[in-house]
Parts: C-alpha cells; sequence; structure tokens
C-alpha cells in the first residue's frame, strides 16, 4: 500500500488508528487502518515505539560479554532464547566448545522457555478474542517455569543466564526433580487447555478461515517459526540447520494441517504453538535424562574477549521463529557490527498481505495469532 | 570446493560484468562480492534458477566501513528446496549510496531496506515505500553510521 491511497479523499473510506496503546496490539504498535464499513482495506503498521538501538548499543560497549544483558530485552517474553542465540554467534567467531553439561542445560531452558513463551501467546490470543479463562490457566503455569527459570537464575524475565563459553552458575541441586516434576504435572494441562480454548466453538468461528498465509507468500516473506509452519510448510532450524545438541534428539516438527479451517489460517498458527509444547516437553525429558550428572559450567574464555577478525550470522529457533545474529569483529574487544534479525520484525511485516478484505473484529485476531513482541520488533 | 565457491564459478561464468569475487572467510561463511549495480539482476537470477532456487532472504543488514568511505550490504540468503544458504556482499560509495532494491524478489526486504535506510542512509533504488521505520519521520542523521552525532534536541525535548 502506498503513501497517496491514504491521503486520497474517498467519501465511503474511513482512516481509523489502532493503538498504540490499544489493548489487543500486544504492545506500543500502531496500525493505520482504511476501512471500508467494517472491512479492511488497507493497513499500514507504524512501529519503532520502543527503538532503542540496539545495535548502537552494543557497538558502544567495550566487551562481548557486556551485549548479554541488552538481548535479553529484545524479546523479552524469552530472554533465554536471545541469549542462547547471541552466545553461540559469539563462540562461533571464538570457535570454541562449551562443555556438554552447558549445552543440556541450555536446551532445557530454552524449551522450557519456548513453553512459557507459547503459553503467554496462547493465552493472550484468547484474551483477544474474549476467553479470559485459558489465560489465567496459561499464566498459571507459566508462573512455574518462571520460578524454576529464578532458582537457577536469580531473575524472572532477564535472567542474564547463558553467557558466551557456558552459564553463569550451575543450576541448583534440585533443578532436575523441578524440572521433572513440572513436565509431569504440565503434561495433563495441555488437554485441559485444549478442552477450554481449541475445540472450542466460538474459538474455531473466530479463527478458522480467518487470516490466511499461503505457504509461498510465508516463504517470500522468510516468516518464520509457529507462523510458517502454521502454513504448512515443515521447517524448523533445530532440525534443518542444527546447533547445540538438537541433532541427538528425537522430537517432531508440527504444522497445520487446516483441520478445522483453510491450512495457514489463525487456527492453525495457534495449533502448531500448542502442539509444539508437547514437542519441547519431549525435548527437555530426553535432555534430562541425557544430561551428565556433574561437570564444569564454563568453558576457559580470556576475561577480554577478543575474537579473530571475521563475521558469523548464527540463526537459531527462538519461540516466535528464525533469530539470527550477524557480527563482525574487527579484532578489538569492541562488536564493529551487531545486527539482531528478530523473527518478529519479519513475521510482522507480512500483516498487510494478510489482512486486506478481512472484518476490523479479525484483525485482532491475526495480530494476536502472529503473536509479536515489540521490543523485538522495533530493538 | 565449498559450496559458496561452486556457486561463485557458477555465476561468474553468466556475469562477466559483475565483478564478481570471493572472499573466503576466517570464521563464519565465505561471501561473494557484488558490484552494487548487478544486485537486483543477480538475485533475480538466484531465486529463480532451477538449480540453485534461493527462495528466501533470511537477513539483510547494512554495515558503514569510515575508513574505506563505504556502506555495505550484506545478503543472507537461503534456499528452502536445497538447504543451503549463501553471502552476498556489496559496497557503495558514503557519498553516494545507490544500491538496487530487492524488494520485488524476496519481500523481506521491504522493512529490512527501510531499516537500512533508516540507521545508515543507504538508497535503495525502486523501493516503493523508502520511507525511515524505527525512527520518527523527522529524525535527523543516520544512526548506525561510526561518525553518527546525535541531534540535542526533537520536537523541543533534549535528546541526552
Amino acid at each position: 500500500m502506498t503513501e497517496t491511497s491514504l491521503k486520497t479523499p474517498d467519501s465511503r473510506k474511513m482512516v481509523l488508528n489502532m493503538g498504540p496503546q490499544h489493548p489487543s496490539t500486544h504492545g506500543v504498535l500502531r496500525l493505520e487502518l482504511e476501512l471500508d464499513g467494517e472491512i479492511v482495506t488497507g493497513v499500514k503498521p507504524h512501529i519503532g515505539y520502543l527503538h532503542r538501538c540496539f545495535e548502537k548499543y552494543a557497538e558502544s560497549l567495550d566487551d562481548y560479554s557486556k551485549v548479554v544483558p541488552y538481548t535479553d530485552r529484545l524479546d523479552y517474553v524469552a530472554a533465554m532464547s536471545q541469549e542462547f542465540s547471541y552466545a553461540l554467534a559469539v563462540e562461533k567467531l571464538l570457535e570454541i566448545e562449551v562443555p556438554e553439561r552447558v549445552e543440556y542445560i541450555r536446551v532445557i531452558m530454552a524449551e522450557l522457555q519456548r513453553i512459557a513463551s507459547h503459553l503467554l501467546a496462547v493465552g493472550t490470543f484468547g484474551l483477544d478474542l474474549g476467553a479470559f479463562t485459558p489465560f489465567l490457566y496459561c499464566f498459571t503455569e507459566r508462573e512455574k517455569i518462571l520460578d524454576i527459570f529464578e532458582k537457577a537464575s536469580g531473575a524472572r524475565l532477564l535472567y542474564n543466564y547463558i553467557c558466551i563459553g557456558g552459564l553463569m552458575k550451575d543450576v541448583p541441586s534440585d533443578f532436575k526433580s523441578d524440572t521433572q516434576n513440572f513436565v509431569s504435572t504440565f503434561r495433563p494441562k495441555i488437554k485441559e487447555l485444549n478442552d477450554l480454548l481449541t475445540t472450542n466453538r466460538i474459538f474455531i468461528n473466530r479463527t478458522a478461515h480467518i487470516g490466511v498465509l499461503p505457504a509461498e507468500v510465508a516463504i517470500n516473506y522468510a516468516a518464520s517459526g509457529p507462523v510458517l509452519r502454521g502454513s504448512g510448510v515443515s521447517w524448523d532450524i533445530r532440525r534443518d540447520d542444527p546447533y547445540s545438541i538438537y541433532d541427538q534428539l528425537d522430537f517432531n516438527i508440527p504444522i497445520g494441517q487446516g483441520e478445522v479451517g483453510t491450512v495457514g489460517d489463525c487456527w492453525d498458527r495457534y495449533i502448531v504453538r500448542v502442539l509444539e509444547m508437547e514437542e519441547s516437553l519431549k525435548i527437555i525429558e530426553q535432555a534430562l535424562e541425557k544430561m551428565p550428572e556433574e561437570g564444569d559450567v564454563r568453558e576457559k574464555v580470556p576475561k577480554r574477549i577478543k575474537p579473530p577478525e571475521g563475521e558469523v550470522y548464527v540463526r537459531t529457533e527462538s519461540p516466535r521463529g528464525e533469530l539470527g545474529f550477524y557480527i563482525i569483529s574487527d579484532k578489538s574487544p569492541r562488536p564493529y557490527r551487531v545486527k539482531a534479525r528478530a523473527p518478529s520484525f519479519v513475521n510482522l511485516s507480512l500483516l498487510p498481505s494478510i489482512s486486506l478484505g478481512s472484518m476490523l473484529g479479525d484483525l485482532v485476531a491475526i495480530v494476536g495469532s502472529i503473536d509479536i513482541v515489540l521490543g523485538e520488533v522495533d530493538r | 570446493m565449498t559450496k559458496t565457491e561452486e556457486i561463485f564459478e557458477y555465476l561468474k561464468w553468466r556475469f562477466e560484468d559483475a565483478n564478481l569475487v570471493y572472499h573466503p572467510a576466517n570464521s563464519g561463511q565465505p561471501w561473494i562480492i557484488i558490484s552494487a549495480p548487478f544486485i537486483r539482476e543477480i538475485s533475480h537470477f538466484l531465486r529463480d534458477d532451477m538449480e540453485l532456487r534461493f527462495d528466501s532472504l533470511m537477513c539483510l543488514s547494512g554495515v558503514h566501513y569510515p575508513s574505506e568511505e563505504m556502506l555495505g550490504v550484506t545478503y543472507h540468503i537461503h534456499s528452502t528446496r536445497y538447504g543451503y544458504n549463501l553471502v552476498l556482499k556489496v559496497a557503495v560509495n558514503v557519498n553516494d549510496p545507490l544500491v538496487p532494491s530487492v524488494e520485488s524478489i524476496w519481500k523481506t526486504a521491504d522493512w529490512h531496506e527501510r531499516e537500512a535506510w533508516d540507521m545508515l542512509g543507504i538508497k535503495f533504488e525502486g523501493h516503493p515505500n523508502l520511507t525511515r521505520i524505527l525512527c520518527p519521520d523527522d529524525w535527523e542523521g543516520f544512526p548506525l553510521r561510526k561518525d553518527y552525532v546525535q541531534q540535542d534536541t526533537y520536537l523541543g525535548l533534549e535528546t541526552k
């Protein structure tokens, strides 16, 4: 959509601003809408309200390690995944490998984080459509994961736990039992969530056939994560471009199949998240079993990290999709360039292409189904 | 021979005028340097060629190289069909930073190019709506340039 089309006076069309303080926009996102009655004929997302120029910060810090807390604040509801990705990128630049025990703890943390993030996504998605109860169920469970994180790192949301070369400190002694406990109690809760929301008639009516994203459009936009898989594309970086120890673990990649509507609609994106939580539980169980009981959690990394000259692009599967870090080193302890390729940024950019012609009320469902976090969109 | 080298040989033979240079890497992946005016043509070829099928642009990043007075753009592309990655680079003079837009080839480039314009002032020719995306429309300067000086006030408010 072009600038001029919004300015052309047309007595039938109305321009409406949704956000930046609208409760269902999942953060400070402003959508400039053009409406013909209740039909959306134009969408123009305005972002940048949370822009902190993370990349400039990263370049101004005199140590690669100091960037880690800033990565937490990109996607602030999945901070572990961000740290994990950044640490992997710098480790690749340094050409070091971390101890085996660290790999397992990192994967467990990342998968717990995925569940926590998907619970938030699913809960708020229901909330957008008027289902208040599932939201409370989701948050109760998410809280248990945050407790595990808090015991390990001391923080509930912004952990600063995974660092370059390992972990800040070893997990507490009851970490294994706590996590096992969570896995066994959480599994029946997914069934409860399905009864409450997934098969709910009203919920299906609000999400099936809405905001259909065809697979080729998703690939052309480089959509990733549940947004891409919801369109029936079986693509997951954990399996297709494996990092850490994911190639030693057994898990499935759920994809959208259009069970209640069209492939790639809002319901498909939703169900992919629900099914992924079960897969994450499987991964956690396997990792807990294989994890070495004892071991060092920090690789010997020099106090002042000076990577050799070079550049890397490392991508991982964060809860929202492909999170990439493009880092250029010029041999100094200061990163020359850090670019964060945020999945939400890319996924949000396809919003106009899937929401034209839908009803205004359905646009809320579409935005919710993309599951954006503005901290990551704006960086 | 690495995958990038093979693709480089394949492209070199096809695009003789594009001054293709293969650059080996210390860590990470090697890259191919392309003369800026050819980037759209070559991207189009990379996407549509039956043996390559680079159908997705993972990341587009702008970089400032003040010592050479250059602005660079790095393209990380990926083929979902064959499952391999490729890194392309172009560089243009900082005083005349014109790079053809690849928005019509990979839609991801739409917002990424706007971001590179916003942050580094790289002009993407042929982009349908090259406006600032993260900073306000009337912001001064390009924050990610190494010689950037932040403006003192914005809308009458102190910025520092």
